[in-house]
């Protein structure tokens, strides 16, 4: 088998290929082209649902948080980077807020993360103790109580309220959300293949016996819950970045859904999956089915139902096929790598040979 | 006292509001009693209903509308039940769920389709819109009603609970799945009575509601669910009793916060609410006390 040191310089030499592929793409392609968006919205969803499933397929933990922490993430983010010059205008209600100064983004991005992952230390106090559904309507109610808070008038000094937040720091470049959610999706990675990780599979898989092996339940649980947050509220400034600007009411549950059938389509348990089924749901909501939200002709024949709003319905009976019939999604709990394609190909030809 | 008078037009929408979450949150209840599902979909049937009595109100005199809306939304809770939850009877709960949030995304999106994401105008239903003064407040005829429409509706459904045979059965599968079914209990006809009920009293919920409310939007059953849903829990889940006392303390408090000026809270309450009492007694206020067996 391959020795260890030939397998980093691959995936590092595959790293590097990939950003150079993608820096060579927005030098050729126009930069209003569809793939970008897909490539730079499918990144920061990438990092969210890895971070969901963190939760959720490896510690077992049915959270539908995510739009809560992804929420105090872009605000965070929000706040922290708006440049003084342009506080004036953001908070016209508010005599330019009361944040007298302005971060650099990489600090406001993991001050994004920190953020959240406090409120999830707090959160998670009363709400790791319950079971399942339990835990998911508990999870998705604070989620709500957050998006409250943040509309909140008297906050509005802060967070401007109801209002919209911009002017602050974006992107441009899709190479900026791919270095960033490929890290944060790298440390994940780390934290799963380590003695960490083998803790929350454990409690994934039996929390009695983990227990009894002398796992402190609690505090496990607390961890992954925070971790994954603070991930969450990472990809939330992410997110804050590419739509150049927020508001609270975005953040609604419908978002944590979304989110959720990411990983459920990439397969619960599976990183690569993960990040392989938010490209493709993103692609396909945003990109691939557009054209069933115009209306058609074939010669003068008018296709029937083809209009706006068309290609949710599609999309959405896709994932019903797919939460019905293929409940494993596309990887199950497999992951993706380079060994595993060496494997599949020798099998491959092992069979050929046999068949000579 | 000065403060019930001052606060009477919105203790009455409570009470009003209150009665209408309390017909969804018995649908919620009694589908979680059975199946431990927290049925997702039911706050999108409860909309879809909403969209139906639009659409056949167009063309149809409100005497015939209602009743076949009433039909029709029972028919989707039935076919919500075969399609999405069915094949899935012997999948880890997480499944069920996934697949509940799936529908409701798919109800919610087709409901975008058909309307193009326009919000409706609920027709007018003689009588119950008329507007009434009490006190020296002014109201809809619905408000009065409500209350009155969901105990008698209550009481029926317990009475159907308790004395006959299907009630019989309901009881039987909440308390054990599996046991029943070796007693000879049809499963799937007792889940789908249990769907036919919730979705026969969402349907009536959901004209009580919109009369009130007026405009019909495709998100507009996703709040009305989550707080159905929190009564349901509230009260206990699994009580029909508790899931009613639990939608009417939270309709009212809702709409006391909203008289205070608080309206940005109002939803957050409901939630808190719910944590608050799962933290404190997580099965609620009637439920059973359950014991994990190792």
């Amino acid at each position: 088998m391959m020795d260890k040191n030939k397998k980093i310089l691959i995936s590092i030499s595959l790293v590097v290929g990939l950003f150079a592929l993608l820096f060579i793409l927005e030098q050729v392609m126009p930069s209003s082209s569809m793939l970008f968006v897909v490539l730079k919205k499918g990144a920061i969803f990438a990092l969210v649902a890895v971070s969901m499933n963190l939760l959720n397929g490896f510690t077992g933990l049915f959270s539908l948080g995510q739009a809560g922490f992804m929420l105090i993430g872009a605000y965070t983010y929000a706040i922290l980077t708006i440049p003084m010059a342009d506080r004036a205008a953001v908070y016209q209600y508010f005599d330019g807020g009361i944040i007298g100064f302005t971060l650099s983004v990489p600090i406001a991005l993991i001050l994004a993360g920190i953020i959240a992952a406090i409120f999830a230390f707090l959160i998670g106090f009363p709400v790791l103790r319950l079971k399942s559904d339990y835990l998911a309507i508990a999870t998705l109610g604070f989620a709500e109580i957050i998006r409250a808070f943040f509309q909140w008038d008297v906050l509005g000094p802060i967070t401007n309220s109801s209002n919209l937040l911009r002017k602050f720091p974006t992107f441009s470049t899709v190479l900026y959300p791919f270095a960033v959610a490929g890290i944060c999706i790298f440390v994940i990675v780390l934290l799963i293949n380590s003695s960490y990780g083998r803790v929350f599979k454990a409690i994934r898989d039996d929390e009695i016996a983990a227990e009894a092996m002398g796992i402190n339940l609690a505090k496990q649980k607390q961890l992954a819950f925070i971790t994954s947050s603070f991930f969450a509220g990472v990809g939330g400034g992410l997110l804050a970045m590419y739509q150049s600007s927020i508001q609270a009411s975005a953040f609604k549950a419908s978002m944590t859904y979304e989110i959720l059938l990411i990983v459920v389509i990439g397969g619960v348990g599976s990183i690569t999956g993960s990040v392989l089924s938010s490209f493709l749901f993103i692609a396909s909501s945003e990109w691939w089915l557009r054209f069933l939200d115009a209306e058609t002709y074939i010669g003068s024949f008018h296709v029937p139902l083809m209009r706006s709003g068309f290609r949710k319905v599609v999309f959405s009976i896709i994932i019903m096929i797919v939460v019905l019939f293929y409940r494993k999604g596309i990887m199950g709990t497999k992951e993706f790598s380079i060994e595993g394609i060496g494997r599949f190909f020798r099998r491959l030809f092992a069979k050929k040979k046999e068949a000579q | 006292m000065d403060f019930f008078k001052e606060n009477l037009p919105y203790i009455m929408a409570g009470i009003s509001v209150g009665g209408q979450y309390a017909l969804i949150a018995i649908g919620y209840t009694m589908v979680y009693g059975i199946l431990r599902l927290i049925n997702f979909a039911h706050g999108e049937i409860f909309m879809a209903s909403g969209f139906m009595m639009v659409y056949l109100s167009a063309v149809l005199p409100w005497y015939i509308a209602i009743p076949t809306v009433i039909v029709s939304t029972v028919l989707l809770g039935f076919i919500v039940e075969r399609v999405a939850y069915k094949p899935l009877r012997t999948a880890p709960r997480m499944s069920i769920m996934i697949s509940a949030i799936g529908i409701s995304y798919l109800i919610q999106n087709v409901a975008w389709y058909v309307t193009s994401g326009l919000a409706k105008q609920y027709p007018v239903i003689p009588w119950i819109s008329n507007t009434v003064t009490i006190g020296n407040s002014t109201t809809k005829m619905v408000t009065l009603a409500t209350p009155f429409l969901t105990l008698f509706l209550v009481s029926v459904l317990v009475v159907l609970i308790k004395y006959t045979k299907i009630g019989m059965a309901m009881r039987a599968v909440s308390r054990d799945f599996e046991t029943s079914q070796l007693m000879g209990i049809k499963i799937n006809s007792v889940i789908s009575a249990t769907f036919i009920i919730g979705s026969f009293l969402a349907a009536v919920g959901s004209v009580l509601y919109f009369s009130n409310y007026t405009t019909v939007t495709p998100i507009s059953g996703a709040m009305p669910g989550l707080k159905a849903f929190v009564a349901a829990v509230f009260g206990g889940i699994g009580s029909i009793p508790g899931a009613v006392l639990g939608a009417f303390i939270i309709g009212i408090s809702e709409n006391i916060i909203k008289g205070l000026g608080w309206t940005a809270f109002s939803d957050a309450f409901t939630f808190a609410l719910l944590i608050i009492i799962l933290v404190a007694k997580p099965t609620g206020l009637f439920g059973e006390k359950s014991t994990d067996k190792v």
